[in-house]
């Protein structure tokens, strides 16, 4: 059967994410922001459905909006809103925002064109019956090394955030 | 003819795509067309909610009772016999009552709260199978609202959403109870949520499928003559077992784990500034979760709706779900004897115990199972 990626969803998830990721910078309060960001969050999460990506759907409800920002908002819960709403929100860079906004719109056009081998085409990449077991068997058979590194670097991440927090040890 | 609805079902997009692989199993066994099972998935789900429902408005009636017995009381008595129609009056009172909303609060987050708790309790019900599936003339109907092979993974991703009802309804009422009482559960549920998550991760390797139906269907029968091959024993899951019970009171927010509402030091902690209806919406969602993650336990741990079943082929088929019902209503009623038997933990005792015994003992058994899954293999 062919994907279920039909162009209402697909722009209706897209518009939904992207529009939350503008608000998310440009809402004055944390909070708010923090709403937002989990929105946008689980729109990806629904644009992975629709790529026959179960588990990795999973993954991002489990890990990112259901984990990660719990602990964002507990922490942005403790800020006071009233001081935050009154900083101003922008810096005024306009030329370096500019240029760094450039550079990036360049490397997104280059991708697209010099890459353009890489993107697949429409279909189904992995059955969606065994998706998760072989996601499972790339992690931990082809690119194990990869994956363990990324685990030790995230390790190494977590050490170095608690001794920066402790004062004493 | 079958084909095209086959294709404007699948349409719908990715919401739905749960729902499409129901329907693609269901029309792989029976050749089933699309109205059928549309209908059938309504009724499905309706009666689903409403027994869920009325399971959460009983479960409070049987919890004020039992405890009311373990204290020598006798619990609700007067509306009805044996106060049987006591949640009935509840329900009409929490209607009726005024809703108050305080004027410190802020508004939008505040309504939403209760209802974000309540919509991701309910939701996780839809991808739990009650039993086999009954066969009505040529219709053969799995009793499950829908069959998805990640069905677990949907119902944890579920569970820590269901955090954010009571995080934002602390942070939005604007009280330092309600806040402290906020914080207090995300800390906890995300300290427990880690246990809970490994302590299943042993069942999965044992099964090696996220699908309920696949993990309950690995345990039938029996092995040496007369033990049920249920995972807490044939897969040696014990310990996984128990991590996964007091994780899972942590989770739900019940004694011995109830911080967040700590009477005595936060008033009523998260719902301090509800009333009336939005009150009810959390003891809905509470309740809700404490069935589900009961029937998550049935399902993973002790074998789901097995058990003997005899009789005319309808008995075959509803004996199943007697089953299952029978192990959920245990572990309510432990649920409800702990509560009865057991103080509330300190703060700092429960977070200690949280990472520096419970993770630990689970990866443990994380690493023996694994160990004998691949000795076994």
């Amino acid at each position: 059967m062919a994907p279920v990626a039909t162009t209402f969803f697909f722009y209706f998830l897209s518009a939904l994410t992207v529009l939350s990721g503008v608000l998310v910078i440009t809402r004055k309060n944390a909070v708010h922001s923090a709403l937002a960001l989990i929105v946008s969050l689980l729109g990806q999460a629904a644009l992975y459905l629709m790529l026959y990506a179960p588990f990795v759907a999973g993954v991002q409800i489990i890990l990112y909006a259901g984990g990660i920002m719990v602990l964002f908002l507990f922490v942005i819960m403790l800020v006071s809103i009233e001081k935050a709403q009154k900083e101003e929100q922008f810096n005024q860079q306009w030329l370096v925002g500019l240029a760094a906004a450039l550079a990036l719109g360049a490397l997104f056009v280059l991708v697209y064109v010099k890459g353009r081998a890489l993107f697949p085409d429409r279909g189904i990449l992995m059955p969606e019956q065994s998706n998760t077991q072989q996601v499972a068997v790339l992690l931990y058979g082809n690119y194990m090394f990869t994956f363990e590194i990324a685990s030790l670097l995230l390790l190494v991440a977590i050490i170095g955030a608690v001794v920066m927090a402790k004062k004493r040890i | 003819m079958q084909e095209r609805g086959r294709d404007d079902l699948t349409s719908v997009g990715g919401p739905v795509l749960s729902a499409v692989e129901g329907t693609r199993a269901l029309l792989r066994n029976n050749a089933l067309n699309i109205t059928t099972f549309i209908i059938v998935s309504l009724i499905k789900t309706v009666l689903a909610l409403f027994v869920l429902l009325t399971a959460v408005a009983y479960t409070v009636w049987l919890e004020r009772k039992v405890v009311g017995h373990m204290q020598n009381r006798w619990g609700p008595t007067r509306v009805g016999p044996f106060g049987l129609l006591q949640p009935l009056a509840d329900g009409v009172k929490f209607l009726f009552k005024e809703d108050l909303t305080p004027p410190h609060v802020y508004k939008p987050l505040y309504i939403a709260a209760p209802m974000i708790a309540v919509i991701f309790a309910l939701t996780s019900i839809a991808v739990i199978p009650v039993g086999n599936s009954i066969t009505l003339g040529s219709l053969h109907i799995p009793l499950q609202i829908t069959d998805v092979n990640i069905g677990l993974l949907i119902i944890l991703g579920v569970t820590s959403l269901g955090v954010y009802g009571v995080a934002l309804a602390g942070w939005s009422s604007n009280s330092k109870y309600s806040l402290l009482g906020g914080l207090r559960a995300s800390a906890q549920m995300i300290s427990y949520e880690i246990s809970l998550g490994l302590s299943l991760v042993g069942v999965l390797m044992l099964t090696g499928s996220f699908s309920l139906r696949d993990i309950v269907d690995t345990q039938g029968g029996t092995f040496w003559g007369f033990i049920p091959r249920w995972n807490i024993f044939y897969g040696g899951q014990f310990i996984a077992f128990f991590i996964y019970l007091i994780s899972a009171y942590a989770e739900t927010n019940r004694i011995p784990f109830d911080l967040p509402e700590a009477e005595t030091e936060l008033v009523a902690g998260y719902h301090t500034e509800y009333s009336a209806m939005k009150f009810a919406m959390f003891f809905m969602a509470e309740y809700a979760n404490m069935i589900t993650v009961a029937a998550v336990a049935s399902l993973l741990f002790l074998g789901g709706w097995h058990g003997p079943v005899v009789g005319p082929p309808i008995l075959r088929a509803l004996l199943p779900v007697f089953w299952f019902v029978l192990r959920i209503f245990g572990f309510l009623f432990v649920y409800i004897w702990v509560r009865g038997t057991l103080p509330r933990f300190r703060y700092d005792q429960l977070m200690a115990f949280g990472w520096k015994f419970l993770l630990p003992l689970a990866i443990a058994n994380l690493l023996v199972t694994a160990l004998v899954v691949a000795l076994r293999a």
